[in-house]
This record gives structure tokens, sequence and C-alpha cells, in this order.
């Protein structure tokens, strides 16, 4: 290999400083510094007759039900849905699901199998969610972010054929050490690393890039035990390893494909990760179940006006839009997603008002397809976790239970944000899955013969949430978040979209929480 | 070039979602035309017929809408978005907004007469 350019080596080290780099930029905005949750929070007890309405029953609105409720409030809740969770939710087979246009879908998964339209991750930080669902009981099993032997993949490297995660972290790794090592021996580090430490970074570099007795990322038992044999070592007369050739620093950058493997380094995306066993939902479901009768179902708010005393809430069945109906309470928590909320009528002041209507949610689609066997793992030997392509369906996850298992499967068969995601929303359900198993079968040739069912979800078409998640940018949190959170006479807000963990099921918690803790200060102290 | 582009849209888009791809806003949109903008994009929310639907909330009908008849509202509210409306800015080139604008404003039962240009998108932009 030649040596780099100056001017491309600094490229290199960009690159690989990525996440670092990265983690800094979000730690200064205040993004990656982990959640708030300061374990239980404990409310002494409010003044008699003390009473909040609560307007939607998906994590925010429950969590700060159990907890008023828990403290001595009188709670009510009023869902639109006629299952709590909000955007906590699983489809199962036997589930019917209408999308705004009409489009029902009537899911086919076969028992066990499912598909988390919204949330599916807990990191192990999220301490929040965590101890919700836990108090609920409900069980967690390991969320597998990066495995090594799942694929990324681009129509535009390699031939378009997918390549093992493995190996392009390895050739990366290694390709990058060797520039660093050479460029290290020409002296051409002097002004950043004394002659002290360049033994020590020599030796780091050898190390964290499997280079070999030379500094050199090549072909070897070295790079090999990273990326892979040809011929792996076994027992017996047949033992010899044949290691397999490294891909050309040229080919790996040209393929993009480096960018794919970064997404475990994210600070929310490391190890340990947890998802509820049989689902997301049944986080929500067992919150719901806790509540009881304290939440009222299948209605639609349609007005909200606070006075001196109180709130009312104005509703209709969300099914027939039958009589108007009202719910009152001194208080009132509400946790409709804005672009929702931005239409109903609500007497509250211009700050809290423009910051509603300045907030829309992101477009996402996922799509989930059940097929007749687990290929991925019996041809192909991948044990949960995700495929990235550059292909419109970006994400390929496969489920993360019942490995060996002799039965069917379903993938998350594509996930995605951005402009694909509002190219999928405007087409109908089944062309959405159909896009999903055309770009699937460039990675998994199996996918043809294989697939059975699929249910596709496009957020800006759920009825209930009109968008996946609060689109913030920087700017508009400057103006309009201590405004969005503030108490407005008798009303507040929580959701995600109140927190700086967008889209995070923690940001709905330490929303929810440090909601009702700032409400139940103004209640105990007028 | 391309490299340079890869590498700050990763270390700019990922904190702002929980989503891990590496680029959220994806390949730009490449259709032209009016209806090509309105049937990839638009018709998302506000669907095929542009009659819009309700749920909990609504997606107004973009068919027969008095509103329509000013194109400088129209335009703003592609460009800028307003409730829950995202803003396009990002997403269309000065051609698609006009172009989308003139179909929404020449189909659907509307008949409105005047056309946007793309030197008044532009002008949204400033």
């Amino acid at each position: 290999m030649t040596a780099p350019s100056r001017r491309s080596l600094f490229q290199m080290i960009g690159v690989v400083a990525g996440s670092a780099a990265m983690y800094h930029a979000m730690t200064e905005l205040g993004y990656a510094e982990g959640s708030s949750f300061e374990g239980p929070i404990k409310l002494s007890r409010p003044p008699a007759g003390s009473s909040v309405l609560i307007l939607g029953a998906g994590i925010a609105g429950m969590v700060a039900a159990m907890e008023l409720r828990d403290a001595g409030y009188t709670v009510q809740v009023l869902e639109y849905n006629g299952r709590p969770g909000g955007r906590n939710w699983s489809l199962y087979g036997g589930d019917t699901y209408t999308e705004l246009g009409g489009a029902t879908q009537h899911v086919q998964f076969d028992p066990g199998q499912y598909l988390n339209p919204g949330p599916w991750r807990l990191p192990f930080h999220h301490r929040g969610i965590l101890h919700y669902a836990r108090r609920m009981g409900v069980a967690m099993e390991p969320f597998i972010q990066v495995n090594y032997n799942a694929y990324v993949h681009s129509p535009n490297g390699y031939g378009g054929k997918p390549q093992r995660y493995r190996k392009i972290q390895a050739d990366f790794h290694g390709h990058v050490a060797e520039l660093l090592a050479k460029s290290t021996r020409q002296n051409a580090l002097d002004q950043a690393v004394s002659k002290e430490d360049r033994e020590i970074l020599m030796q780091a570099l050898q190390a964290w890039g499997a280079l070999d007795g030379n500094y050199e990322y090549k072909k070897g038992v070295a790079s090999s035990m990273r990326r892979g044999f040809d011929v792996d070592p076994g027992g017996g007369i047949k033992s010899v390893p044949v290691p397999s050739e490294p891909s050309a620093l040229s080919d790996l950058l040209r393929s993009g494909l480096w960018s794919a493997i970064g997404s475990g380094h994210n600070y929310e995306l490391q190890s340990t990760i947890f998802q509820p066993r049989g689902g997301m939902g049944t986080i929500g479901k067992a919150m719901g179940a806790n509540l009881g009768p304290l939440i009222e179902y299948n209605c639609k708010v349609t007005d909200i006006r606070q006075d001196g005393e109180g709130v009312t809430a104005t509703y209709v069945d969300s099914r027939n839009d039958g009589a108007p109906r009202t719910a009152r309470a001194q208080w009132c928590l509400c946790t409709i997603p804005t672009p929702i909320l931005a239409q109903i009528p609500m007497n509250v002041g211009a700050p809290m008002k423009a910051a509603i209507d300045q907030l829309p949610y992101l477009a996402a689609v996922k799509v989930g397809l059940q097929f007749k066997r687990r290929f991925w793992e019996e041809d192909e030997q991948i044990y949960g976790g995700i495929t990235y392509t550059s292909l419109p369906s970006t994400t390929i996850s496969y489920p993360m239970w019942d490995y060996y298992s002799a039965g069917k499967g379903v993938l998350l068969g594509a996930y995605t944000f951005g402009r694909p995601a509002y190219l999928a929303a405007a087409k109908s359900p089944q062309e959405r899955i159909q896009d999903a198993l055309r770009d699937g079968a460039q990675i998994h040739p199996q996918y043809p013969a294989e697939y059975e069912n699929g249910v596709a979800v496009a957020w800006h078409r759920v009825p209930w949430a009109m968008g996946c998640q609060g689109a913030w940018t920087e700017e508009a949190r400057d103006q309009h978040y201590n405004n969005l959170c503030a108490l407005d006479g008798r009303i507040l807000l929580a959701s995600e979209h109140a927190s700086r963990l967008p889209g995070w099921q923690e940001g709905s918690v330490t929303s929810a929480l440090d909601a009702i803790t700032r409400l139940h200060a103004r209640v105990v102290q007028p | 070039m391309m490299r340079k582009i890869i590498l700050a849209t990763l270390l700019m888009a990922l904190p702002a979602s929980a989503a891990d791809t590496p680029d959220m806003r994806g390949a730009p949109f490449a259709m032209q035309g009016g209806e090509a903008v309105y049937r990839g994009v638009c018709q998302g929310c506000h669907m095929a017929d542009a009659k819009g639907a309700s749920g909990a909330g609504t997606y107004p009908a973009l068919a027969a809408n008095p509103k329509l008849a000013e194109s400088g509202y129209v335009l703003y509210m592609v460009m800028n978005g307003h409730r829950g409306m995202p803003p396009f800015r990002g997403h269309f080139t000065n051609a698609q907004v006009a172009d989308v604008v003139n179909f929404v404003r020449s189909h659907f039962g509307n008949h409105y007469k005047g056309k946007a240009t793309e030197a008044d998108v532009q002008a949204l932009r400033q």
C-alpha cells in the first residue's frame, strides 16, 4: 500500500474519530447524558379532593396516572384507542389495524410471533422505563444490536453482495491502523505524539487493527481472527485453517459500508439492550391492567377548557363520534401527540400554543414479514441483530426470540425514517410489503420462496399519532421547548415530545415524572 | 466529496431520534412534476383523492379547498409546515414545490388562477 496523502489521512482519522466526536457534540447538546431518572418517585399526600385528568394512556399518561393515584389523587384517564399503551404497541396474529385512508390489515402471524411497530429497544441506562417494566412484572430478554455475522449491504459496493459486518469492521479497523502505523513510523505524527508515546501507539495499533509483525493488515491468521477464515480451524486431520483475504481499502471506502458499522458505538445503542419477552406492548398492557377502570377507552377528545377551578375535556366515542361527554378535574396532564393536540381547541397561552403548533411528528415505517422457516438462522447462522442496507428498507432485523426453533419467524423487513419513510407512507400497505420483499431479496435470496405474510405500519398514517415522534430541531428547541413543558394555568404536557430523549420511552417516563413533580409542588404549595 | 457528505450526515443526524440509521434523511426525492410529487409524497397524508383523513386528528382535504385560492398560502405551508404538517423546505427543490402547488391548485376540483414559480419558492428561502 502506498503512503496516504496528508489530506486523506486526516479524512480517515475523522472517520475513526467520528463516534468520539459525535459523542462530544451530543454531550454538549445535552443528549448523551443518559436518563434523568433518579429512582422511584415519592409524592406526599395531596389535599383531599385533589384530582387530575390525564389525556392519553400511553407510557407517559399511565406512569403519571399510577404515581398520582398512589399518592392519593383522584385520577381519570381518557384514551382514544380501545387498548392501553399508545405507541408502546405490538401487533400479533389475529390483530386488525386500520390506518388513515381506510386500509385495513389483518395480521396473520403465527402464535408467538409479533412486530413492534413503534419502540423496540430498552437501553440499560433507560432506568425509568425499566423500573416500571420491572414493577409491572414484565420479563426481559436481551436485544442484539450488533451482530458480527449479520450483513452490511449496498448495491454500490462488492458487486451488490451483502458483506458480513465482521469483515467490514475488521478491514476498516485494520486498514486505518496500518495507515496510522505507517505515518507514525515515518514521523508524520511527530507534533501530535511524543517519542515515548509512539512506541505505545504502535503496539496499540497492532492490537486494535489486527496487524501482523510488520504492522501490516494483510491475509494471515491475525486478520482472519477478526474477519473470519475461508476454512475455519477444526479438529483432527482436517484441522488447518485457511485465512481469508482482506478487501482492498479502496473497495471498502467506495462501498460506503464503513458508515454502517457504527450504530453500536452510540450511547443509546450500546450493550446491554433489552426487549420485553413477547413484545414491547406487554409493558403498556400491564400498566393498563394495573390502572383498570381508571382508564376510559375509545374516547376522542374534541375540546380542552380550563377555568379558575379546573379543566374540562369534552370527548366523543372514537368509534362512532357519538354524543359529546365531559370529564373534569382540578388539573390536566395532556399526553396527546402534538400533531393531534394542535387541532384540538384548548385555552392555553400563546407560548404553549406556539410550541404545540410548531412540532410535527417524524415519518417512520416498519414492515414485519413472516417466513415459513428461519432461513437466516438455518442457512446463514444469523441469530438476532440487525442488517443495514443502503436500499430504502434500510434496516432488517432478525427475531431475538425462539432461536434454533424449527418453526416460523417474523423479520423486521424494513425500518426507515426520513424520505424513504415518506415515500412508503404514500403507498398502500401491500406495496410497502412488496418493496420490503424486493429489497430484502437482494440480501437474502430465500425471501420469495419462504415468504408467508406481512404487515406494514407507516406512522404518518397511524390515526392516533400522525407520526412517530416529535420532530425537534435545535433552533425549535431553543425557542419552544421550555414553553411546551411549562405549566399553563392548570394544564401541562408530557410525552417523549416533551423530553430530550425524542422517540424513546425513557423520554415519556422522565417527562411524566418531571411534569407530575412540578404539578404536585404547585398543588401542595399554591 | 461523497465521503465528506456521508460523514457530515452521520455526525448530524443521529441524536435527534431513536433511529440508528446513519443518514436519517435518505436520498433526495427524485420525482419530477407536480403529479409525481403529490403521488410520491403528499398523498401519504392528504390521500390519493386529496380528501384528507380523520382519526384522533385530521389531515385536511385539499380537494375543493378554498384555502388553496392563494398560492402564497400553499407555498408557505409546503415550505414551513404548520401543526401536524412537517416543513418540506429541506426535502424538495424549488421546482418540485412550485410544481406540486400548481398541481393541487388545478386538480381535485380546484381551478384556481395564477401559477406559483420557482422564484416564488426561492423568495421563501431567503
